[in-house]
This record gives C-alpha cells, structure tokens and sequence, in this order.
C-alpha cells in the first residue's frame, strides 16, 4: 500500500460515523469490512493515465451542515440549477454531503416511488436498499476506490420506481458541496422495476478552488424488463477536487438506458460510464460532452457490454482540451459471446484548442460473437487555424471565434442530451468553461 | 459616412519563404468596382488573402491601408471591424455554428455592448437579402457552410456581404464553380451593394462574371503583379483575345509567379 492514499480514518471512527447515522447492522459491517479491504486493494488503473499523484486523501468527511427551511434560502447559482419545472415538484438537496432539502409529489408518494437521501433511505427502506447496494452492479471490492466509497459513504440519493409506475416529470437530486473541502461519498441508486420509467438528474457544484478535497461518487441502476430510465448529469466540480466517478448500470431484457453526461468538472478526474446490457433485446445510449481547462487531468472510459441478444448500444464523446489540460477518452465495445444479432456503435471527437492541450480516443471493440454488428469513429485534432480565420474575417474577435467552434463541436451531443434542464445547464456551463 | 479608400502600396507577401506577390500597387475608392483578372497561378488569391490576413501569408513589404488605418497593423477581426471584406474562394465550414447565430454574432462584433441589432430587425434583414439571393429559408437555420454545395457556398458569401456592408469588399474568384443561374443571382447581389461609397475587388479569371457586374477598373495581374490596368474594355478584349497579346506586349514568357520577364 502507498503512503498516498493512506486514509485517516480507522474502525473506531467508521463505526461511530455509522452509528451516528443511526445505520442498521449490515452497513455497519459493509463499511468496516470495506474499510478494512481497502487497505489491500490496489488503486483503478485507468487505461494511459497515471493517477498516482492524484490526491484522493485530503478532504474533510464530515462536515457540520445547517439546514435550510425553503428554498428561497438557497445562493442563486444554486437556485438557478434548480430547474424551473422542478419548485413544486421533485427535488433533494444535499449540502455537504448532508440533505437539507427533500420534496415528491404526493401522487408519486401514493404510487410507491421513493425519492430520499440514502441515510434516510437506509432506516425506512433498509431491506430494500440492502438488496441493491454494491452487490450486482458496482462491487465493493473492485479497488480500492470502491471499498472507501463504501467506507466512508457520506451521501447520496436512492430511487425506486415500482412495476408499472411511468414517472413522467424528471426528478432532480443536487449536490451542493458549499464547503471547499467537504469530501463527497456520495451514492446514488436507482432501481425501475419491469415496465417502468423515470427520468433522473442530477448536479454537482462545488468551490474549492485553492484548497484540495475529494469527490468519490457510484451511482448504481437498474433497469427492470422494459423499463426505460434516462440519467442525466452536469457535474461542475472545481480545480481543487479530484473526482472519481462510476455511473454504471444493468439493464433487463427490453428495458433502455439513455445517459446524458454534461462533464464539465475542472479538477482531475476519472470517470466510468458502464452499460451492461444483460437482457435480450435491452438497448442503451450514451452521450458525455467535457471540456478541460487549466493543467486538469482527466480520464474517460465509457463502455457499453452486449450480453443479451439483439442488444444495442450506441456510445457518443465528444470532448475540448483548452490551455494544458489532458484527457484520455476509452470507449469501450463488448459483445460477450451469445449476443448475436447485437449492434454497438461508438464515436469519439477530441477538439484541441492549442499546443499545450492534450487529447487522446481509445476505441476499442472486444468481439466474441460473429452474428454481430459493430462501427466505431475516432479523431483527435487541432482547431482549424482557417475556420478561425474565417470567423475572425467576418469582425469576430479569436476569443469569441473560438467560443463558436467549440459550442459547434459540442452541439451534436448537447442538443441530443434529453433532458431540457441538462441542456440548458450544459450549455450555461460551457459557457462559464470556455470563458 | 464618407466614401473610403484601400490602398496597396509596394506589396510583398511570401508563403513559405516563397515569394509570390512581388511589388503591387493598387487603390481602390469607395464607389468603384474594379475587377483584377489574370491567369492561374499569378497571384491573385493571394492578394485576397493577404489583405484580409490570412494566417498562411506573409507580408514581407509594402503598405495598406484603409483611409488613415495601417491594415497590416491589425488583427484578422479588427480589419473586418474597420470595414474590410473577403468573399473567399473556400469558405470554411463550421459544424455545430447556424448561419443565423454566426452572422448575427458578426454583425453585433461591429456594434458596441448594449447597442446589439435586435432580434426582429435582424430576421427581417436576413429573410429580405436571403429572398434577393434565391436562398431557402432553411439557410437561416443550416451550420455554417456544412455540406452546401460550392454554388451555395459563394451564395453564402454575398449574404454576409450584404448583411455586414462592409466599406471595401474583395471577392475571390466568387464565381468559380457556378452555373449560369447562380452565377446571375450572385452578380445580382453584389450589383445591390453597388452605391457611391462602396468599395469593391472582384477577383475572377472569368471575364464572364464581368458581363453581369460592370467593373470601372480592370487590372491585369501576372508574376506577382499588375501588369496592366485599364476600364471595363479591357475586360472585353481579354474575353476576345486572351492574355498572349498582354505577353507579347511585355515581353513575358510565363505569366506565373516565380517567372521572370
């Protein structure tokens, strides 16, 4: 074990914590067993990027949090990310990890879906959230990553959709992360049962600029037969957090995913986005958009595995390096052997807007059924020194010329991400990215 | 607003380390329409280029300026803020960019904060030149030159033409690759910006484009310079004759840059 990523935190204060949460018996024992297979295993390796010097240790895990009694009381950017559609209607809050604010409509409430912070969560719906909790989608001890995220679990949202029940407005959960180095452990789950359907989003925002902390966030879903869940996401972590992110999912035969990732932190970050399409016929569709700036190391792995037949997935990044930012971007296709008639597709775009900036796309298709279909589109490239000077040529100054471009290469993905609020939040942020 | 004039002293630009333009003078005042024809290969695009600064050239001597302004002095955008144009012969594409956003963005480049063309009138203006132009509605709303054809992409060029009304405007080979309907429609356009204090320099080896766009001046361009200028008759001999009388007359070999007489 390296020095690195020793952690501060023993049994004693693990145990405590828990108990202070008021946690059943069983999170108590998966977090100390976690805590304790976190010291063995190994650090992800995430494919070309080195993340040893990345700080996964400095953060405060338990930050004294004031309440709110309405929203009113909210700073405005963070009023301005709740959606508009969204005051009356479903919402939760966390700030620092802790909820300050929770709200589901009735009808939903009668229909049994439940929308809560998992803390809460876990003592009205302990066996519910115990069934689904780091056991078939993200397991505990992947690495040594996923074992803390287990430890040390600070925060999160679960929510579940009974059979049958359509969810027609989206729900929201924001993360508010108002002290700079307030760690986040946050988890989210999201179970839609056979034949049912919701749509979630979800928003990071956080402001440790000159100070470090540490983001660490699993969001596990699943897909029932015939459900269709759309995830979408715009996290806005700032310089000083090293974010680990895993959003990943298991979906049932005839159910869809659609995910629609707005990735626009500006701190290292490594980021999984997994699809396993377990079931016949079970589809899904994946869009990231990210802009990196500054020195910001980022790593991309997004992967699609076909295990049911007549399974279909489709992967889309298109990705801006500005300054001396880098990202690798890994786009994964597997189709497992059985899946036959499946179709995987993915396209990866890297836009460079100097020197300095780095980008590089790993396209990799793992074929082991023949009856298949399968395509991937890669470029990695400079910004075109003629498109600038056509722009420039019509009187628009280099900086708005370049804004231009990159709100054109990100079009294509922003203006499919499904989610009105997701769009209009990823093109806000794009803007305050770019500028 | 009072006509303005460009002027071209002693230019010299090089790509590359190569030469190509190789001492040119040229002015051009507000109200005039002159025409520089020549054969391929004499450096006629590039002194489109140059004027406008293309990142590819560069200016090794000479002046221009426009009115009381050193050209060569400013940035890309600044040249077009100060009433620059180039009509260019590949316009590039921009995905992800309408042609709305795009020449409401130019137009309000030129305008002070606060002081932005609103919404209606810029509709208005785009819907009524597009209409003088043949162009579909669906212009508007299409990224920037992505996948129009060459005939819709020098169609595009004269939009922003008249939509930014610039004070001298040069148009590089803006007919090349355009059928006889187009090539009308095109000329129809540029013949709409004619007044007393528009400036403008067709580019062209055509002399066809000047049947439909009366030129007030003619220039000859061969090595790297004007080698003969003349009124619109010239245009008219050049169709006639070609360019070996031009030749013989000055005793040149080959008219292409990097040759000398």
């Amino acid at each position: 074990m390296s020095v690195d990523t020793k952690i501060a935190f023993d049994q004693d204060y693990v145990r405590s914590f828990s108990e202070k949460r008021q946690e059943p018996e069983w999170l108590t024992q998966l977090r100390l067993m976690a805590l304790e297979k976190s010291t063995n295993l190994p650090m992800p390796k995430p494919d070309k990027t080195k993340i040893d010097k990345f700080n996964f240790t400095s953060f405060k895990h338990d930050v004294p949090t004031e309440g709110i009694s309405s929203l009113d009381e909210l700073p405005e950017d963070i009023k301005d990310l709740v959606a508009k559609d969204q005051q009356s209607g479903n919402l939760l809050v966390h700030r620092n990890s802790t909820p300050v604010f929770s709200q589901l409509s009735d009808e939903l409430k009668d229909k049994g879906v439940i929308f809560t912070d998992i803390q809460t969560a876990v003592q009205n719906h302990s066996e519910l959230v115990e069934k689904y909790f780091m056991k078939d989608v993200v397991k505990v001890d992947e690495h040594r990553l996923t074992a803390l995220h287990t430890a040390l679990l600070n925060g999160g949202t679960f929510l579940y959709v009974p059979r049958n029940v359509d969810v027609d407005v989206p729900v929201q959960a924001l993360y508010w992360q108002e002290d700079p180095e307030a760690g986040l452990f946050n988890h989210v789950i999201i179970v839609a049962e056979d034949n049912s359907s919701v749509t979630y989003v979800e928003n990071y925002l956080s402001y440790s600029h000159d100070v470090e902390s540490v983001a660490n966030i699993i969001a596990e879903v699943h897909v029932g037969q015939n459900a269709r869940v759309t995830f979408g996401s715009v996290d806005n972590f700032a310089k000083g957090v090293t974010t680990y992110v895993n959003r990943r999912a298991n979906v049932a035969r005839d159910g869809n995913i659609d995910w629609a990732l707005a990735q626009m932190n500006d701190g290292n970050t490594v980021s999984t986005n997994s699809t396993n399409l377990v079931g016949d016929g079970s589809t899904a569709d994946s869009k990231t958009v990210t802009i990196g700036r500054g020195n910001q190391k980022q790593n991309f792995t997004n992967e699609i595995f076909h295990h049911g037949k007549n399974s279909e997935g489709v992967l889309l990044v298109h990705g801006v390096q500005k300054d001396s930012a880098s990202a690798i971007f890994n786009g994964v296709t597997k189709i497992e052997h059985g899946a036959t008639k499946s179709n995987g597709d993915q396209t990866q775009r890297v836009l460079m807007m100097n020197e300095k900036a780095r980008g590089d796309a790993n396209p990799i298709l793992l074929i082991d059924e023949d009856d298949v279909m399968a395509g991937h589109a890669a470029s990695v490239g400079k910004v075109d020194p003629l498109q600038l000077f056509y722009l420039q040529s019509r009187g628009i100054s280099r900086k708005e010329a370049e804004r231009l471009i990159i709100h054109g290469f990100l079009a294509p993905v922003i203006n499919e991400l499904p989610i009105e609020g997701v769009k209009n939040r990823a093109i806000e942020v794009t803007e305050r990215k770019v500028n | 607003m009072a006509a303005s004039t460009l002027k071209i002293e002693n230019l010299h630009v090089s790509i590359e380390g190569k030469e190509i333009i190789k001492g040119l003078d040229l002015e051009i005042n507000g109200g005039e329409i002159h025409a520089v024809m020549g054969p391929n290969g004499t450096g006629k695009s590039t002194l489109a280029s140059a004027i406008m600064g293309h990142p590819k050239y560069q200016i090794t001597e000479g002046k221009v300026f426009l009115d009381d302004e050193d050209v060569l002095e400013m940035e890309v955008d600044e040249r077009a803020k100060a009433g620059l144009f180039l009509a260019m012969q590949y316009p590039s594409e921009v995905s992800g960019v309408t042609n709305a956003d795009f020449l409401r963005t130019s137009i309000n480049a030129r305008r002070e904060e606060g002081d932005e063309i609103s919404l209606m009138k810029f509709i208005k203006k785009l819907d009524s030149k597009m209409a003088d132009l043949d162009m579909g509605e669906e212009f508007a709303q299409r990224y920037l030159n992505e996948g129009f054809s060459g005939g819709e992409k020098k169609r595009n060029e004269i939009l922003q033409l008249m939509m930014l009304e610039p004070k001298i405007a040069v148009l590089d080979e803006i007919d090349s690759g355009l059928d006889i309907d187009a090539l009308k429609v095109v000329s129809k356009g540029v013949n709409a910006m004619r007044n007393e204090e528009f400036g403008c320099l067709i580019i062209t080896h055509y002399q066809r484009l000047l049947n439909y766009i009366t030129p007030d001046k003619v220039h000859v361009m061969m090595q790297g310079r004007i080698v003969k200028s003349g009124g619109a008759e010239l245009a008219q001999r050049l169709e006639a004759e070609g360019y070996d009388w031009i030749k013989e007359e000055l005793g040149i070999k080959d008219e292409t840059v990097g040759q000398e007489a």
